[in-house]
């Protein structure tokens, strides 16, 4: 049954000079779930982010992606095995079109990356395909417009758009609903839905609902250790999660 | 539609630089258009890559060095000595440029500051450099063993020549796949990082571009004066570049090609106040850092994009 988790992590530990962010996390993600890590400010869900994907270098433990250890990898080699990550702040390149945000992504697959010589009406061969996209999370008809002329919640569905561009087995979206409003939000949610029927998602999330109506499984993370872990309805009767959201009790 | 604008434009640049040597004197000519290319080539990096290099003197220099020894004293023809310029420059910025894009912001600036700080204790040690005097009456050859150069006006349209390759080596450059992502690193490097990219490597290679460039501009400059001294390698001359680009327009194709030439005129006519330039130069540094910070071509462009949207 191993290989029904696509990444497992294993005694992973991030400590900041003295400070232990992340500790002794052993993270199961199953294939094919939506799975979420939630918790109090603090807990440590965007610290373990970044080491899943690189960004930060873990103290100890290790990381498995697919039964193979990525611990030692760089951030854009975890990109090209197939994770791909979005930020919490929306991840676009605000002074390029749409078009040319979701071509980033595509133009790797060409290999013409590093020439310096060709023109960029080479990629114009990308630009159904990066329209395809776009029209996905419903932006295909602001295909020229920048990026940074976005509604918030738009700029969320371009960056998804993007990151779907790579075709990624995994997807890890942090705090994907943070500063939007309904409406934008159950289009998200309907998206992340959507693009999850193929893949894996892990993501972290603070609007409880969503979570509530997204995941198949939760993991609830406080002060850099793993609380509780289960479906929505196990971890929300736990006692302890609930201490941990009210902020009741001893300490 | 960008393209044709731009390509009007650099048209238009083209008939007035053609046209020029009848009103200005050549020398002065080649003069400005030596140090536009310099600045277009150190503009790749800080408009279109958003590094700040605070060492490009160090590309400029040692390549004028190179190609005034080896066109003096190892006898090689004119084209050879830029180009071997050219390529020395580029191997040196393939070195600094490892070394110095681990480090972001103003540690990237600092790092290649101490390098080309480096470069010039190296050439003011060395025995090929000619130490305070510099590498003086180095023979103009004949270009291709064919066209003679001597002659001031003749060798004025060899530099346009070698200015418009440089230039149109970065502008394919800027508008290429690659130029793509080393925006997509400008505007958002995590990002780019999490699309897969080793954003380093693009890094490195925008660097050695930018280096090899402005390799070219030093080489050809050293033609030009026949000289080859400590000024074209010193910490002013990285200085003098940023400012250049800054008063132009920093990330706009022809701003440098504007900002070199306001500088390098005032310069020249001011010359008669002797210090004082350095504090004029000073003064319209800060007038342009505090008021017109998309530089000259910058603020033209956004005027004019003004006024088209109504």
């Amino acid at each position: 049954m191993a290989d029904d988790h696509i990444l497992t992590t294993d005694g992973l530990t991030k400590e900041f000079a003295g400070f232990v962010a992340v500790r002794n996390v052993a993270l199961r993600v199953r294939r094919h779930s939506i799975h979420a890590l939630i918790g109090p400010n603090g807990a440590g869900k965007t610290t373990c982010f970044n080491l899943l994907t690189k960004f930060l270098r873990p103290t100890r433990g290790r990381i498995l992606y697919n039964g193979r250890d990525i611990t030692a990898e760089r951030s854009a080699d975890i990109a090209r095995l197939g994770m791909v990550r979005s930020f919490q702040i929306s991840a676009v390149f605000p002074h390029l079109t749409l078009l040319e945000n979701v071509r980033i992504a595509l133009q790797r697959t060409l290999g013409t990356s590093f020439h310096f010589w060709r023109s960029e009406r080479s990629l114009d061969a990308l630009n159904a395909r990066a329209e395809e996209l776009l029209d996905s999370v419903g932006l295909a008809q602001y295909r020229d417009l920048a990026a940074v002329e976005l509604p918030y919640g738009r700029k969320r569905a371009l960056e998804i758009a993007t990151t779907l561009a790579l075709d990624p087995e995994m997807m890890l979206l942090d705090e994907p609903m943070a500063g939007m409003g309904h409406e934008d939000i159950d289009k998200i949610s309907e998206l992340i839905r959507k693009v999850a029927a193929r893949r894996t998602v892990l993501m972290v999330e603070h609007n409880l609902s969503v979570v509530a109506k997204l995941s198949d499984i939760i993991t609830v993370m406080r002060r850099g250790e793993i609380l509780a872990e289960g479906t929505y309805d196990t971890v929300s009767r736990n006692p302890e999660v609930i201490e941990a959201y009210m902020g009741t009790g001893h300490g | 539609m960008t393209w044709n604008r731009d390509m009007l434009a650099f048209l238009a640049f083209l008939a007035l630089a053609i046209a020029a040597p009848a009103a200005v004197y050549p020398v002065f000519l080649m003069k400005v258009l030596c140090f536009a290319l310099f600045a277009c080539a150190f503009n790749l990096l800080v408009g279109y890559v958003g590094l700040l290099s605070f060492g490009h003197a160090m590309f400029f220099g040692g390549a004028a060095y190179i190609s005034g020894h080896v066109v003096k004293v190892w006898g090689w023809p004119t084209e050879l000595g830029i180009l071997a310029g050219t390529a020395c420059a580029a191997l040196l910025g393939l070195v600094t440029g490892a070394i110095a894009i681990r480090r972001q912001g103003i540690y990237f600036a600092m790092v290649t500051l101490a390098l080309a700080q480096m470069v010039f204790f190296f050439c003011l040690q060395a025995n090929f450099t000619g130490g305070e005097d510099g590498i003086q009456a180095i023979p103009r050859r004949p270009l291709l063993g064919l066209l003679d150069i001597k002659n001031d006006l003749t060798f004025y349209y060899v530099v346009l020549a070698v200015f418009c390759a440089g230039f149109l080596v970065i502008y394919r450059t800027i508008h290429s796949p690659f130029g793509q992502v080393l925006k997509a690193i400008r505007e958002n490097e995590p990002r780019a990082v999490s699309l897969g990219y080793r954003v380093d490597q693009y890094k490195l290679l925008a660097f050695v571009l930018s280096a090899a460039l402005a390799g070219t501009a030093g080489a050809t400059k050293a033609i030009v004066f026949q000289l080859a001294s400590l000024t074209d390698v010193q910490w002013q001359m990285s200085g003098e570049v940023v400012l250049m680009t800054l008063v132009g327009g920093m990330g706009t194709v022809f701003g440098p090609i504007v900002g070199a030439g306001v500088i390098i005129t005032m310069q020249n006519y001011l010359a008669g106040f002797g210090e004082w330039v350095l504090v004029i130069q000073g003064l319209i540094f800060v007038v342009v850092v505090l008021a017109f910070r998309r530089g000259v071509v910058g603020e033209l462009m956004a005027w004019w994009r003004r006024r088209a949207g109504g």
